[in-house]
């Protein structure tokens, strides 16, 4: 054996270090990812894809895509504009505006959810007013949506605010004295600048969307086939004995994980590549 | 004057960073701002740019006898040289060039091959024709000032503005890059205004010196006025080496440790307390007394370069410097701890005491 460098550790740190971490990850996030699909295919494929004839599913399903679909365009705008605002401008208030957009992390999704029941809800400050004109937004698709915008407000601003910060103003100087107008500006410029940030956040957010339970559960009122999204979906079938249905739902989320996971890796390994595009500002002292 | 402006002030909250500038630019020469940090340089550049407003009850900017105070950034034609560069690191040398051209509205947007004349013409007036098709970090720091420099000229400005041009290049890049600039600029003669804190890259590359100090204008010049003829202990402090003694003017002389000194200057100057300047080249050393001499000892040297600095120290703990000619230097054998006569053979005094400028 040749000598080992002087700061490397003796090789059986090495292999504790190792193995505990694989052991540890196999335990906690493997065996449970496995077991979702092993539950699922238990009677087989044929008894898999039955899950999904369903009409209580399909409409889960549906639910859980019109949510995310409405949740991650209004936070991409949202965030953009907030990563805008916060990165770009000085005003009053700048501070509170960057921790009320972290609010929805540190709130429990539960609180979130009846916080929304307080408002919209029979009972609550705006519930006489909207039953008066027929509206329902809590136990009705409304509210799931809100929760769902509520719940994934976070995601996108918080990618790009660190980024947009980082890079400052020069970039868009520099395009205003070449001639071009604010929205050539922000096309050609600030957004080539953080798209792919932008994906990052988007990716993240639709994850959340789609798999968000707390919030979700307080407003949706658990009418079947009319608001409940996939995650309780899950749960319902569950909690009714039918384990293979559940899992089989279950396994479309735990795809979805996975598809986030590659496409997140895939995002982070563009990134590292192309310095050019996100590290280039690092240059600045 | 191919830009004037009057009376800018601009304030950030209680911070006062121009104090009613008046400026005059002279039409296709090169112009420095040059100044500390926070005298006010890139403000009062930005503001002629467009990019900062400056405050209410400020005078005009003209360009070219035209005031341009209340046109907005894109309607200037100012080019605009950032010291980062700030070029558009998803586009090619080539997109970054015609990026000013191809974001004109569509009737003033020129065909696509004059486009492509134009950028080519550009990349080979600032050597990087061979570049087009690079990214930005595929470039070094000088080949990317270059390109914005190529991309600020591509839209024909009226005034070319840079903000600490050399400042983010290594010192052997920005000594090369300053002499091509000026090169480059004989040909092209465009009006240009450049802020830099370093002297020696204002006092080469421009044809008038502007130095700022506090949100004002210390002195305008020519590079030997603001050198040779400072009209401020400012000026004179910031631009290059000074000695600065405590001293007193009395009837028309000038005292200062144990000298005293018939000096112009003096003349006509209040009696009291003053402070001397006396730059390191203005000191002669001598083995024996002169009338206006003061013994010192010699406590270190530095003779890596064209002229030996000396570090002097006197009986009574003055310490300043002396710069010798190698030949002196090797002719009075010149040693630490050698005792020496030194003769100031210029020296200065302003009006007034004005305790700013020390530092």
């Amino acid at each position: 054996m040749g000598l080992r460098p002087s700061t490397a550790e003796p090789r059986w740190v090495r292999l504790l270090l190792v193995s505990v971490t694989l052991l540890f990850l196999g335990a906690f996030l493997v065996t449970p990812l496995v077991a979702v699909f092993v539950e699922a295919f238990r009677k087989g494929l044929g008894a898999y894809l039955a899950s999904f004839a369903d009409p209580a599913v399909l409409s889960a399903i549906r639910l859980t895509l019109l949510a995310a679909g409405i949740a991650v365009p209004v936070n991409l705008v949202f965030g953009l504009a907030a990563a805008w605002a916060v990165a770009k401008f000085e005003f009053p208030g700048k501070s509170l505006l960057t921790t009320l957009i972290d609010l929805p992390l540190a709130v429990s999704p539960v609180v979130s959810g009846l916080i929304y029941v307080l408002v919209f809800g029979l009972h609550g400050w705006l519930g006489p007013w909207l039953q008066a004109h027929d509206l329902q937004v809590i136990f009705a698709v409304p509210g799931i949506v809100l929760a769902t915008v509520f719940v994934t407000v976070p995601f996108v601003a918080r990618e790009l605010i660190p980024l947009m910060q980082e890079q400052g103003t020069e970039d868009e100087e520099s395009a205003l004295t070449l001639g071009a107008s604010g929205w050539q500006t922000f096309r050609r410029v600030t957004l080539p600048n953080v798209r792919w940030a932008l994906l990052y956040g988007v990716i993240l957010c639709n994850a959340r969307a789609m798999g968000e339970f707390g919030a979700v559960s307080v407003v949706s009122g658990h009418i079947r086939g009319k608001t409940n999204t996939v995650p309780l979906q899950v749960e319902i079938l569950y909690n009714e004995y039918n384990f293979v249905a559940a899992f089989a739902v279950a396994s479309l989320l735990a795809m979805l994980a996975l598809v986030t996971l590659a496409a997140k890796t895939l995002v982070e390994w563009r990134v590292a590549a192309a310095p050019a595009s996100i590290f280039a500002a690092g240059e600045k002292p | 004057m191919s830009i004037t402006v009057e009376n800018i002030s601009k304030s950030y909250g209680a911070f006062r960073a121009l104090k009613g500038v008046s400026l005059e630019v002279p039409d296709a020469r090169i112009t420095a701002l040059l100044g500390p940090s926070g005298s006010g340089k890139t403000t009062l550049l930005r503001i002629i740019a467009g990019l900062e407003a400056p405050d209410e009850g400020s005078g005009p900017i003209r360009f070219h006898q035209e005031d341009v105070a209340g046109r907005r950034v894109q309607e200037r034609r100012v080019g605009f040289v950032f010291q980062h560069y700030a070029l558009f690191k998803h586009m090619t040398v080539f997109e970054n060039v015609a990026f000013g051209l191809r974001v004109r509205p569509k009737h003033e947007r020129p065909e696509r091959a004059v486009i492509d004349r134009k950028v080519h013409d550009l990349l080979q007036l600032v050597q990087l024709d061979g570049m087009a098709h690079r990214y930005p970090s595929q470039l070094s720091g000088g080949q990317r000032q270059r390109v914005a420099l190529a991309r600020a000229l591509a839209v024909e400005p009226r005034v070319l503005l840079l903000d600490e041009p050399f400042g983010a290049l290594d010192a052997r890049v920005r000594k090369q890059l300053r002499v091509w600039l000026r090169r480059l600029h004989d040909e092209i003669a465009i009006t240009s205004l450049f802020v830099t804190h370093d002297q020696d890259e204002a006092l080469e590359v421009a044809d008038r010196v502007v130095v700022m100090n506090e949100g004002r204008i210390e002195q305008a010049g020519s590079p030997e006025e603001v050198f040779h003829d400072p009209a401020t202990e400012f000026v004179m402090n910031f631009l290059g080496h000074v000695n600065v003694f405590d001293g007193r003017i009395e009837d028309g002389k000038v005292t200062f440790a144990s000298v005293q000194v018939e000096h112009p200057d003096a003349a006509h100057l209040h009696a009291g307390p003053t402070r001397v300047f006396i730059r390191p080249h203005e000191l002669s050393l001598h083995l024996l007394p002169r009338s206006d001499s003061l013994p010192a000892r010699v406590t270190g040297i530095h003779a890596a370069g064209p002229a030996v600095r000396l570090t002097l120290a006197t009986e009574a703990g003055l310490v300043f410097s002396a710069d010798v000619s190698q030949d002196v230097y090797r002719s009075l054998k010149v040693a630490v701890g050698g005792r020496f006569w030194v003769q100031p053979r210029d020296l200065r005094v302003f009006p007034g005491i004005a305790d700013q400028t020390r530092d």
